[in-house]
């Protein structure tokens, strides 16, 4: 895979703002965006909802779990509604869109497999856009403490007194 | 307890890291009743500070400073700012370590011997051997604690050693075992047993595992003869017109930059730190840096050679319950070429939490082949690859022409590509990883790529002709008499075994020469 100079000279930095990012703001906006399906739409302040929407797709299509509903997505990428990140966020999705178009789709979100989603993402995963929005993920989506428990990682142990009566040793089907 | 010594007290011996090397070479000149002023780039985290949770541990311990990379290791794609994972803090990367506490097996120390001519390779042998260092290991095991010698016991095997020790019996291997761990398999009176809470790399919290932070640091303090400065930031050593080290310039916690007077300086910053600490020491005297007449100042730059296999299987192994690196299988740490390569490799436990997997797991990767992995997550076991690589010149430490660090001081670049053994070694380590987890039913596997360097060695190296190498058999420059090396950049090669234990076994070793060289006047 190749990737932008950008992104190399990024990525430490990335991945430390990013994992200390998801324990602030993002948290801090779960409630409302667990609300029922599309009502974070609405909530969105500086990008237009449908980029927003786009985006979450985005997401989903990067790192699909069918166990992880879309509001874990949502919180991944809640921080790019944001004065910084607005205009390279609409430049990305406009970009993308147009792509769409020209595989004859209307929209990204009007292509209806994700097989097909995801072969335009390959098109461009070399761009600092869409490898923005992927590092930003590894932590954003996978350092949410919630989502933890639906891959059935547990997370820390110390103030259970650690596994040493809970099943360090527990393992029967070998 | 804690000394304070005056900056222009010149009687002190001053030394840069309290990890592995540094920390315990404080604690054993301490105790012998010599003054000490150990210099700490991070500030002191204890047990109870320790955060379980990987990314906030990270941004509390790990060494972040301005670095960059080159050279054809997938590290330089995957993680170009960030070389290493190792600790600034108290303790060092011994806050960080796994535990796994191994003697060099006998031919290791002779590597240029055994192995012969291998093209591309600077191969060395060091100038002691494994009988003159028996008696320091012996001291190190009791210092450290280290399970299965002493009569203590072994860790009890976790799930993931469990699926381990299966599958490599059922391959035929024979040295199998949750192997020796300087983490507490018993009650003692200073360290508490292993509750088996996993977050071995974010620092025990309950101080079972041995670090320099909460046991050797803290017995040098209440010697009285030990001052840890912390957030003090070596910039350079100094020296005098005949040659002799004279004092280190540092920046304090506040930035300011402050110079304190030694008798004897101890550099053991990592393989990275130090090297990158003599070369920005150059001077008039010495245009190349400091100890450098050799050229080998930050060269033969080793970092093991490593990677892992994760295994996802239909049922659940929960891999991260527990000690993580307690199991190992030795068989292959043999020197055996009839296998494609010179030296040999272990196979130690290992599982990382669910953030970590998804940053190291393949990274960059994405789309289900990915996910789809990390859905296996709670049936998923691991395994971490530690084998010797071949030392290269050209695989080196240098300053950076246009980096600075957040003092202004020219950023180390870390070079490194690999040797056709490394290459080979892998290769054939990912198989019989792979093939352990296959025969007790895997589903699939995953030839995981090195993390950022945990091991990082041989950038100072010893050698018997000084031409050949930075230090002495003592860790003592060959250049300057009263400059020594004491973490594991003085590594002449790097060895199967995770490191800490020979660091440790020759900082003791070290400080006992550096106390009768004082006593008998030569430094």
């Amino acid at each position: 895979m190749t990737r932008s100079p950008d992104f190399r000279a990024l990525t430490r930095r990335q991945l430390l703002t990013r994992a200390s990012a998801v324990g602030a703001s993002f948290v801090a906006g779960a409630g409302f965006i667990a609300a029922p399906d599309a009502a974070w739409a609405a909530e969105t302040s500086h990008l237009e909802p449908s980029t927003f929407a786009t985006l979450v797709q985005m997401a989903r299509d990067i790192y699909p779990h069918d166990r992880i509903p879309d509001a874990y997505y949502v919180i991944a990428v809640k921080g790019y509604d944001s004065v910084e990140a607005a205009g390279r966020v609409e430049a990305g999705i406009a970009a993308l869109n147009e792509a769409a178009r020209g595989r004859g789709h209307g929209h990204y979100l009007d292509i209806g497999w994700e097989r097909d989603r995801v072969d335009l993402l390959r098109s461009i995963e070399g761009s600092a856009f869409f490898q923005t929005v992927r590092s930003g993920l590894v932590t954003g989506l996978y350092n949410q403490k919630a989502v933890w428990p639906l891959f059935g990682y547990e997370g820390e142990s110390f103030s259970h007194g650690g596994y040493i009566d809970r099943g360090f040793d527990d393992i029967t089907w070998l | 307890m804690s000394a304070p010594f005056d900056l222009s007290d010149d009687s002190v011996v001053v030394i840069v890291g309290t990890g592995a090397g540094g920390g315990v070479l404080a604690n054993e000149l301490a105790q012998k009743g010599v003054s000490v002023v150990a210099l700490e780039a991070g500030g002191r985290y204890l047990p109870e500070d320790y955060i379980n949770d990987e990314w906030e541990s990270f941004g509390q311990l790990a060494w972040t400073d301005a670095r960059t990379t080159s050279g054809d290791w997938r590290v330089a794609r995957d993680f170009p700012g960030l070389p290493t994972w190792i600790v600034k803090a108290v303790g060092g990367s011994t806050v960080h370590w796994a535990g796994a506490s191994l003697r060099f097996q006998d031919h290791e120390w002779k590597a240029a011997t055994t192995y012969g001519e291998v093209p591309g390779a600077n191969l060395l042998d060091w100038p002691i051997d494994g009988a003159e260092m028996a008696p320091w290991y012996d001291l190190a095991e009791k210092k450290l604690g280290v399970t299965r010698t002493n009569g203590w016991p072994g860790l009890p095997g976790n799930n993931n050693f469990k699926v381990l020790e299966k599958g490599a019996k059922a391959l035929g291997y024979t040295e199998v075992s949750t192997g020796r761990m300087a983490i507490m398999s018993h009650e003692t009176g200073d360290r508490t047993m292993c509750q088996q809470t996993g977050f071995c790399f974010q620092g025990c919290k309950w101080g079972a595992k041995w670090s320099s932070a909460y046991t050797d640091i803290e017995q040098g303090e209440a010697t009285g003869k030990l001052e840890v400065r912390t957030k003090c930031h070596a910039a350079r050593i100094l020296h005098d017109d005949s040659g002799k080290v004279t004092g280190v310039e540092y920046f304090d916690e506040t930035g300011a930059l402050q110079m304190q007077a030694a008798r004897v300086v101890c550099v053991a910053g990592n393989s990275i730190e130090s090297p990158r600490l003599l070369l920005n020491s150059a001077s008039t005297m010495f245009p190349d840096g400091l100890a450098n007449s050799s050229g080998q100042v930050g060269r033969n730059y080793m970092r093991h050679t490593t990677g892992s296999v994760y295994a996802v299987f239909e049922q659940p192994v929960h891999m991260y319950r527990g000690t993580t690196m307690a199991g190992i299988v030795q068989d292959e740490a043999r020197h055996d070429p009839a296998r494609g390569f010179v030296g040999g490799y272990e196979l130690e436990t290992l599982s990382i939490g669910l953030p970590f997997m998804a940053a190291f797991l393949d990274p960059g990767g994405w789309g289900r082949e990915f996910t789809s992995a990390l859905d296996g997550y709670a049936n998923m076991a691991g395994l971490w690859i530690v084998g010797e690589d071949m030392p290269q010149e050209a695989n080196r430490i240098t300053l950076s022409p246009d980096v600075k660090d957040q003092f202004g001081l020219p950023a180390p670049n870390v070079h490194f590509d690999d040797h056709p053994n490394d290459i080979a070694m892998r290769n054939h380590a990912y198989a019989q990883g792979a093939a352990i987890y296959d025969a007790v039913g895997a589903v699939r596997t995953f030839p995981t790529p090195a993390y950022p360097s945990t091991h990082n060695l041989g950038t100072n190296r010893m050698s018997e002709r000084p031409e050949d190498g930075v230090v002495n058999r003592h860790g003592q420059t060959h250049d300057i008499a009263n400059l020594f090396v004491s973490d594991g950049s003085q590594f002449t090669t790097g060895a199967a075994e995770n490191p800490t234990l020979t660091i440790v076994a020759l900082a003791i070793r070290q400080a006992e020469y550096i106390r009768g060289a004082m006593a008998r006047g030569e430094i």
